[in-house]
This record gives structure tokens, C-alpha cells and sequence, in this order.
């Protein structure tokens, strides 16, 4: 069984255009030191997924700098490793020339070459907006093991406490898996399967869905193809029991942010040593707590320097905190320097902020107030 | 034949180390922790690549295993290089025989074939037992402009603490007309940090001879030095200012980690110019607590604090449950103290585990010494461990 994996690194960028402006989804930056394609890359290493290309469509200079030759995740292969798929603008005749893809499908006809040329048998596709720590290989030996068509990782959500956005593609599902039926709005109570859009297919299915849309002019993966095939073809769900959370808004990128501080979703993203996440490393020193440093309740990356009060809140490496100051519910990104004196409650800054001395700043949980990269305050 | 380098590094990194107990037990020196993330020879190497020197051989004898591993391909060194970069260079059976590294000189007098593959004008040779940043470039441009055979690196040290050094006495123009290992009258303050920077040639003629002196040492501070300073040869001292300590005893082990807290810290890590590099293992970020206290300190990935931390070191992975205290002390990676337990004034090697509600080292004011717990033990649930002891495997 040899897979390969197929990241799209943009699909939904605009659900969060505060962040997405002048990165692509999949370099968000979350969860103190991690990117958000660290959690797709590092579950396919972690299941022996050696082979991946990552689509791209714009704004993919910041996820280019993150991902490098791809050592970090031992993807600086000679044979396989990581490939960057740029866009393949006017490659087809139905596309105007330097017109961008669209869609799921678009992206696909796009990175066919990829596709043909991979050798893998199977090919894994991920978003990158999902967050989880997932056995890859489980859902590949299921997917094989049931014969099925394609395999969609499904999470169970509660609708009232559910990470996903409303606009998620809920799965019906009988008692043996096989998705029945699929809608495009959550129901307004009770429990439903969320597709994750991280799912599992064969190579030659892949690549005549690929031609078959070229053909046919399909725009929508789901609309066009999934939907399309639940009565011909087995598709099936794989149900996915940990930790899974989808970033579809700057409001839930923070509460899913402050998850970080709850000790049994740490556990399920972090704890296990087979499937550790890897990020870029950056060689930041250890961060160093000042004698009147207080800190409660938080989640803190190497590299900075914390003179002040930190509570409930989500620190990036390289944070700067003054003395005097507090900061609460707040998450800081990468090198935000904070002075002294200064007051914080739900914000989130985006890189290389500065609050200078004195600034007394505040947002709501469910309003948390964001600082664009590099602004001063 | 391989591209010529100017300037080839030798890691004497094979020395046991033994003062430093039962951390040493099971590894060499240089590959003891340091300063949470980072391990002793993370210094040298990183000096190495920051002064644009690329072809480093590490020169390992005792227990390498987790050096060898440690030291990999380079890569977080960025000594991962088509030509050159950092290797591995063990004992070896020659033609007229295998010996041990018999001492430095030795060591390095095994491996010339290595150092001529890259037909090296010039030689450094360094050890894996100092905390310091050190620009080896300004000191080798120093060797060139003096024209010297031999330039070593010294320290201004105070004169009551000479005599634990290896003296250099100089004229003024910098070169060295005296050396006394250990003086009990020192007239110099300025001692060898051993580090040195040899003109090829002579390095080869003088090895060469001392390796056929049956009484020899085979050792740089007792025999080459002293032997081309007789011979006439142009010695040099190159003055250092910095930070440099040699962290070859447990007091001096943990005072250098000690060094890195404060609000101005004697050494400093977090300098972008001159980073430290060290090998990752893909921890999470640090979690504290809400009832935590952390103090001044130094915490790195992986770590998570429910209890109360202060002026200590803690290196990856270190878990310190709720209730427990840690006060002055050093934790290495992946050690974990349980829920209510106490230690003070100590220095916990790797994976070291600590029962709850047990008791390691006392207060530092009233302690006669600094508590060691060698890597992997396990003290059991409320034992309490006395100041100063040393716990090791038998």
C-alpha cells in the first residue's frame, strides 16, 4: 500500500479574510508555534505519507518560507518529499488564460500531473482549516478493507458546541458507514457527521474524476461528484473520535485557540510520541519568566521574554511582555511587543505588533479585537 | 580529492567527564544538557557554523552513542554539507595497529588523513567543555596578520584563581614566552581556554615528533605547547571578552545554567546574531497552569507547570505537578516531579522521575551542596534525597 497526499492550502481563505489577506489558510499561524498545514502534513509523515503536494493558489509566499525544502517534517526527499503545486494558469481551454481556479475540482485539474506522476496507489486529500491528530494509515486499511469508492473522515458534532461553521457538508450515515445522503446546511438541534474534507480515494478513481470533469465542465467536488455517486458507488465515512475542530471565522479561530488550554484536547493534538506535530524550527532560546512574572492558565512558546501578568491566553514565540502590564484572554502571534503598563483582554495581534507603554486595549469573547501584522499601537 | 577548506575544526568531544558523576555516567560530556534545550557541544558547533567554519570532525571515545546520535547529519547545525560539513571521527584500526585516543594529542594526530583531505592551512582545534560565544573567524584573522605557528585563546582571569588554570605569560606585543600549567605563583592572569589554532605544518612536524616520544602524554597542555614554546616557535595569545566557562564540575554545571536568569542575564542565548542551535524533538508549547508560579525562570517546549517554579532551569519536556516546589535547581529534559513533591538546590539529569510528595536537596541557603539525580531514576513516592547526594545507577 503506497499513499500519497494532496494538500490544498487555500480552500475557504475567505472565511477569515482578517488573517488570510497576505497569507494563505494553511499558514496561519496557531497554537503558539504550529502553522495551520503543520496538522495536515504532520498527520500524513506520522502514517508514512512521504509524497505530498501542496496546492496553492495565491498569497503562498509565507507558506513557502514556513515549509522550506520540508526537512522539518523529514519531507526533503530525493525521492517524493514535498512538492509545491503553484497554480497551472491556462493549462485547459474552457480557462481563460491567467485565470485562477476556483474550486476543489479546478485545483485538481491543476496538479494532474502530479496526480499521474505520484506512483502511489492511494492518494489522501486534506484541507488545511481542520485541526487534528489523526492514524492516516487506519483510514487508509479501512478504506481498502471495505472496498469502498472513497472514504470521507467524518466527526460526530453536537450542534450547539460544534467547531465546525454552519456551512459545513453534513453527511447522512447508515448503521455500516456508508454515507446515504448529503445536505449543505447543519440541522438546528441535535447531533450531526461533519465532513471533514479529508478524505481517501484511489489514484485512477482520482484521476478519472479529474478528466471527467474537464469533460463535463464539474465545478463542485461535493455537488458534482460525491453527491453524484451515493447510490452507484460505496462512499463511505470514516468516524474520527478525537479532538477535530475547523477554523471558519476570526471569532472561532479564537475560541478553537483557547482549546489549546483545556488538558484533553492538549492531549489528543499533542501527547501521543508517535504522532508528534513538527513545525519549522525557528532556534528561539527558552522563554524566561522575570521574578515578577505571573502566569495563569496558558499556553507559552519559546523565545520570549515575560516580565508581566499572562492569563488565559495564547503566546507566540518571540513575545515581548513588559512590566506592569496584564494581559488576559488574548492571543499574541510571533515577535508582538508588548511594553510596559499596558492593559490586553481578548485581543489577538497579528506578527511583529507593538503596543507601546500604557495602551489599554480590549475586545469580547465573542468579538475578540484584532491587530493586523506589524501595526503599532 | 575533496574541495580545499582554509580552515578545518577538531572537536576534541571523547573525554569522559568525570567530575561530573552520575551525570556522565552514561554519556560523554559534551552531550550533557545545558541551559534547557540545549546540550554542552551545541556551543562549540554553533560557533563553528557562525564563524563560517564548515568542516568540523568530532573526535568521540567515550560512550558516543547518544553524541553520535545527537550530532546526526548536522542538519541543526547546518553542517549537513555536500563537502565538509560535520563528522564523526571514532578510533580506528590501522595498518600498524588500533589504539584509543592515548590523549589530545594523540586524538588528533590519528585523524591528519582528515585533515589534509581537505588540505587545511589551518587547524582549530576545540573541546565539547565550555559555555561560551566565540567568533573563531577574528581569531584566526588574528593568527594570519601575527604570522604565528600557534595562536591560543585566552581569559583575564582574577589573579587568586589563576592557579586552577593553564597561565599564558606574554610580552607586549602579544606572544607568549612563558606557560605553567596550574601555577601556585602565577605571574599572568591570562588563561588558556584550550582553544587552539594551529599553521598546518607545524601542527604535523610537532605531532609527528611527539608521537614517537614513548614519555610523552600525547597531550597539547603538557607536551606540543610547552615543546614549540621551547623550539622557538611563534606562539601568540589571542585575548577573549565574554562569557566562557568551563562547566567541567556539578558547582560550575549548574552555576552556568544559573547564569541565564535575571533581568540581565550574564549570558545571554536570545542574541539573533549569534544563535545557539540545538536538535529539536517536535514538543508542543510550554502550558502553565492556573495555579502555577513561575518565577524567574527559564522553561522551554514541552514543558507543563501546575506547581510552583522558581529561579531554576527546566529543560523539555519537564513536568512539575501540582503542589510541588522547585527552587533553585536544574531539570533536564523530560523529567517530571509529582504532585507535592519538593527539590531544591538540585540538578536533575534526563528522565529522571520524582515521587510525590518526595524531597530532593534543601534549602540552598543551609545546603552543603547541590543534590544530583542521574539520568532515569526513579526516586519513589515521599523519599526524601539529603543535599549534596549524588544518585546514580550502580
Amino acid at each position: 500500500m503506497i499513499a500519497a497526499g494532496l494538500i490544498f492550502s487555500n480552500i475557504h481563505d475567505q472565511t477569515i479574510p482578517e488573517m488570510t489577506r497576505r497569507r494563505t489558510m494553511a499558514s496561519i499561524p496557531f497554537g503558539c508555534r504550529y502553522r495551520l498545514i503543520d496538522f495536515a502534513l504532520s498527520n500524513m509523515v506520522n502514517s508514512d505519507i512521504t509524497n505530498v503536494g501542496v496546492i496553492t493558489h495565491y498569497n503562498y509566499q509565507s507558506l513557502m518560507d514556513h515549509i522550506g525544502n520540508g526537512k522539518d517534517w523529514d519531507l526533503a526527499r530525493r525521492s517524493g518529499g514535498i512538492k509545491i503545486l503553484p497554480p497551472y494558469v491556462a493549462a485547459y481551454e474552457n480557462h481563460a488564460a491567467g485565470k485562477l481556479y476556483e474550486s476543489r475540482l479546478e485545483a485538481l485539474m491543476g496538479s494532474v500531473n502530479f496526480i499521474n506522476r505520484c506512483g502511489a496507489d492511494y492518494i489522501v486529500l486534506s484541507d488545511c482549516d481542520v485541526i487534528l491528530n489523526i492514524d492516516l494509515s487506519a483510514v487508509i486499511e479501512d478504506h481498502i478493507h471495505s472496498g469502498a469508492y472513497m472514504t470521507l473522515v467524518t466527526k460526530k458534532v453536537d450542534v450547539k458546541n460544534s467547531l465546525f461553521d454552519k456551512s459545513v457538508d453534513i453527511l447522512g450515515i447508515d448503521e455500516e458507514n456508508r454515507v446515504t445522503e448529503i445536505t449543505y446546511t447543519m440541522p438546528k438541534r441535535g447531533s450531526c457527521y461533519v465532513n471533514t474534507n479529508l478524505m481517501v480515494i484511489s489514484r485512477t478513481d482520482l484521476q478519472n474524476i479529474v478528466s471527467d470533469s474537464i469533460a463535463h465542465g464539474y465545478k463542485s467536488f461535493t455537488r458534482d461528484i460525491v453527491a453524484k455517486q451515493l447510490k452507484k458507488k460505496l462512499i463511505r465515512a470514516y468516524c474520527f473520535d478525537g479532538f477535530c475542530a475547523c477554523v471558519s471565522s476570526l471569532e472561532n479561530y479564537f475560541s478553537t485557540s483557547m482549546m489549546l488550554l483545556e488538558e484533553n484536547v492538549r492531549k489528543d493534538l499533542f501527547s501521543d510520541p508517535e504522532r508528534k506535530i513538527f513545525t519549522k524550527i525557528r532556534n528561539s532560546a527558552p522563554t524566561k519568566y522575570a521574578g515578577d512574572a505571573k502566569i495563569s492558565n496558558c499556553m507559552i512558546a519559546d523565545g520570549c521574554i515575560i516580565e508581566g501578568e499572562v492569563e488565559n491566553s495564547i503566546i507566540f514565540r518571540g513575545v515581548h511582555i513588559g512590566k506592569g502590564t496584564v494581559v488576559k484572554n488574548s492571543i499574541l502571534l510571533q515577535d508582538t511587543y508588548v511594553g510596559d503598563n499596558v492593559s490586553l483582554n481578548c485581543v489577538i495581534t497579528d506578527k511583529n505588533v507593538v503596543i507601546k507603554d500604557g495602551r489599554n486595549l480590549s475586545g469580547y469573547n465573542t468579538m475578540p479585537f484584532f491587530i493586523d501584522k506589524g501595526v503599532m499601537v | 580529492m575533496f574541495k580545499k577548506k582554509e580552515c578545518v575544526a577538531m572537536l576534541l568531544a571523547g573525554g569522559q567527564g568525570s567530575r561530573l558523576y552520575a551525570l556522565t555516567q552514561k554519556t560523554a560530556k559534551p552531550s550533557v544538557s545545558y541551559g534547557g534545550k540545549y546540550r554542552i557541544i551545541d556551543f562549540p558547533l554553533s560557533n563553528c557554523i557562525n564563524s563560517g567554519v564548515d568542516t568540523v570532525g568530532v573526535l568521540t571515545q567515550y560512550r558516543p552513542l547518544l553524541l553520535n546520535e545527537y550530532i546526526g547529519n548536522g542538519l541543526p547545525w547546518d553542517l549537513d554539507r555536500t563537502y565538509g560539513g560535520v563528522q564523526i571521527l571514532a578510533p580506528y584500526q590501522g595498518q600498524s595497529g588500533a589504539d584509543w585516543y592515548k590523549g589530545t594529542a594523540n586524538a588528533i594526530w590519528q585523524n591528519m588523513e582528515f585533515i589534509n583531505r581537505y588540505d587545511a592551512k589551518y587547524v582549530l582545534i576545540l573541546s565539547g567543555d565550555h559555555i561560551y560565544k566565540m567568533d573563531y573567524a577574528a581569531m584566526l584573522e588574528y593568527h594570519k596578520q601575527t604570522e604565528a605557528d600557534c595562536t591560543i585563546a585566552v581569559i583575564d582571569v582574577p589573579l587568586e584563581e589563576a592557579s586552577r588554570f593553564g597561565i599564558m605569560s606574554t610580552n607586549d606585543d602579544g606572544s607568549i614566552y612563558k606557560f605553567t600549567e596550574k601555577p601556585k605563583n602565577p605571574d599572568s592572569t591570562k588563561a588558556s581556554m584550550g582553544i587552539y589554532i594551529f599553521t598546518k605544518e607545524k601542527l604535523q612536524q610537532y605531532l609527528e615528533a611527539d608521537s614517537k616520544d614513548p614519555a610523552s602524554a600525547n597531550d597539547f597542555g603538557k607536551n606540543i605547547i610547552p615543546t614549540m614554546l621551547a623550539a622557538g616557535e611563534k606562539m601568540m595569545a589571542y585575548s577573549f571578552e565574554g562569557y566562557w566557562k568551563d562547566v567541567g564540575t556539578i558547582q560550575s554545571l549548574w552555576e552556568a545554567n544559573m547564569d541565564l536568569l535575571g533581568d540581565s542575564p550574564v549570558l545571554s542565548l536570545s542574541e539573533e546574531s549569534w544563535r545557539i542551535y540545538s536538535r529539536h524533538t517536535a514538543q508542543p508549547p510550554q502550558y502553565i497552569s492556573k495555579d502555577a508560579v513561575v518565577e524567574n525562570c527559564s522553561v522551554t517546549a514541552g514543558c507543563e507547570i501546575y506547581g510552583t517554579v522558581k529561579n531554576s532551569v527546566l529543560g523539555a519536556g519537564v513536568y512539575v505537578g501540582a503542589g510541588a516546589v522547585v527552587e533553585d535547581s536544574v531539570l533536564m529534559n523530560g523529567t517530571s516531579v509529582g504532585d507535592g513533591a519538593t527539590v531544591k538546590y538540585s540538578i536533575l539529569d534526563e528522565n529522571v522521575s520524582i515521587g510525590k510528595n518526595a524531597t530532593v536537596g534543601e534549602d540552598r541557603a543551609t545546603a552543603e551542596g547541590i543534590a544530583v539525580v542521574g539520568a532515569g531514576i526513579e526516586i519513589p513516592d515521599g523519599k526524601i534525597i539529603a543535599a549534596g547526594a549524588m544518585i546514580s545507577e550502580q
